[in-house]
């Protein structure tokens, strides 16, 4: 087993009751580099993140992690109850044995959310609240991010925004990423390599090859052309013609309906 | 000021301060049904300690330590349902306990003091007994403090970031046992909840850390103590009861004001 890597899983099995949820899964996670998995609702995707980091037991298979990994994690669901009083502030250091102003504010400053720090975390927005969750993964200088969904409730101009500040941290800290996502066209830019889950792998690979992939092709439809579109303009196009090559614009016609 | 009065003040005062602590991370992780389920589950202990005619103490402090881990590994397996089975667990303890106190020909039981509590019947060994757990609750507490707070803002979270959460859980939930075992005398197993709850939820308009609310939680306790006592004294109600009365009152009182001033 080579050294450099940060994590590694193999042949993953789980399911609950009759349900297979994860059929013999494999991966390796690399510093500084980006693993992105993709696939429909249900398809495990979450479950696979949180056998990676230790949160739940697979049912057959082996994980690894590097020995005293740091890991820094933004769960997909985060809800803090409306009783519980706690600042932005508080909220980031919370895994501090001894509160660390300094340390906060600077984790803070990397994802711009410095301004936010006295205020209740409940008083968030979506967006808001996805910074300050990776503001606290970054606290523990990590080696290894995990993210589920962090653009979750980003309005669509912050979002490739977060992807960009996710990439450029990462040359930064050069900690490696798994992370889920939906927002294929615009996370497929920053990747090393694409994950397409479906309770099994249906692919791998960089993001073209993935992206040309029948298997891949046939659970989200021909996204090519599209993605492309959306990848230089940075606005989504949801009216693909199934199976049809859509024709990349050729001048700024395309980019007025968006 | 009467001997009774002055016990039960102290006996109170110590039961307020540790349900402050406790009550808080009641409400912050949604637990206040687990409080129920715990303060009912004493009723069981109650009975085999009058049945075996050892310590009642010791018998209601183990069957809540056991309801607790019960609850606990309820709570790891989602697909069990957990609020039924927390009361099914509960209510089959109380009615059981209950049952069972029938069975006891020579020991005339008064139920309602269990039920209800009987704050003025405390006795020198209880004071005792109660400010001791206090300590050990609240010194177990400071030192549980932030992984508490950390898995009650996310359970997983906190784990990743290495918050043993299992044995942090199970801690704070013998806390709790320990805690209904001596609290029960000054409100009953009925209302037990309530004093883990009201005053926290009173304290959580004036609060704006997490500590805060944990002070607020205990004054407001004392508060509710004293008025209730003084309802009881001047009006001969029953003392559990009133206490609860007043923690209500509090909670209400502050709910107008604080909508008033928005």
């Amino acid at each position: 087993m080579s050294i450099t890597h940060l994590a590694k899983l193999e042949n993953i099995g789980l399911h609950f009751g009759q349900r297979v949820i994860l059929h013999d899964v494999s991966l390796e996670v690399y510093p500084q580099s980006v693993l992105t998995l993709i696939g429909p609702n249900g398809a495990g995707k979450s479950t696979l993140l949180k056998i990676l980091l230790g949160l739940q037991k697979p049912d057959s298979g082996s994980v690894w992690r590097q020995p005293d990994l740091r890991i820094g994690y933004v769960p997909q669901k985060f809800h803090l109850d409306r009783l519980l009083p706690l600042t932005v502030e508080r909220f980031i250091g919370l895994n501090l044995w001894r509160h660390d102003a300094a340390a906060v504010r600077l984790s803070a400053e990397e994802v711009g959310v410095q301004a936010l720090l006295p205020q209740a975390v409940q008083s968030l927005s979506g967006g808001e609240l996805q910074r300050v969750l990776l503001a606290r993964a970054l606290l523990n200088q990590p080696q290894l991010l995990v993210l589920d969904e962090p653009g979750q409730g980003v309005d669509v101009s912050g979002l490739s925004e977060l992807y960009q500040l996710i990439t450029r941290l990462k040359q930064k800290h050069g900690y490696g990423v798994v992370m889920v996502s939906h927002d294929l066209h615009l996370v497929m830019a920053a990747t090393d390599q694409v994950l397409c889950l479906n309770q099994h792998i249906c692919c791998s690979g960089q993001p073209e090859a993935v992206s040309r992939h029948p298997e891949y092709l046939r659970l989200f439809g021909d996204a090519r052309a599209a993605g492309f579109a959306v990848y230089t303009h940075h606005h989504d196009h949801q009216h693909d013609i199934h199976g049809c090559v859509v024709p990349l614009p050729t001048d700024g016609e395309e980019q007025r309906h968006g | 000021m009467d001997d009774f009065i002055g016990r039960a003040l102290l006996a109170g005062l110590a039961v307020v301060l540790m349900s402050g602590v406790l009550g808080v991370f009641l409400l912050w992780r949604r637990m206040a049904y687990f409080g129920d389920t715990l303060s009912h589950s004493a009723l069981l202990g109650v009975a085999i300690g009058l049945m075996t005619g050892t310590s009642m103490n010791l018998w209601i402090m183990l069957v809540c330590a056991l309801v607790a881990l019960l609850m606990l590994y309820v709570q790891n397996n989602p697909a069990l349902g957990s609020d039924t089975v927390l009361g099914i667990i509960g209510h089959s303890a109380l009615a059981l306990g209950t049952v069972a106190l029938t069975f006891l020909p020579n020991v005339r039981v008064d139920l309602m003091a269990y039920l209800f509590g009987d704050i003025l019947a405390v006795t020198p060994f209880d004071i005792a007994l109660t400010w001791g757990l206090t300590v050990l609750v609240v010194g177990v507490m400071v030192w549980l403090w932030r992984p508490l707070l950390s898995l009650s803002v996310h359970a997983e979270l906190a784990q990743v970031e290495g918050v043993k959460v299992w044995w942090v859980s199970a801690t704070y939930m013998l806390l709790i046992a320990l805690m209904v075992a001596v609290a029960m005398k000054v409100v009953g197993v009925l209302l037990l909840t309530a004093l883990l709850i009201i005053p926290a939820a009173t304290a959580r308009r004036f609060a704006r850390t997490p500590e805060q609310m944990v002070v607020f939680a205990v004054l407001l306790g004392v508060v509710a103590l004293l008025a209730g006592m003084g309802l009881s004294l001047q009006m001969d109600t029953p003392t559990g009861p009133s206490i609860v009365v007043a923690a209500s009152g509090l909670f209400l009182l502050t709910q107008v004001i604080s909508q008033r001033s928005t």
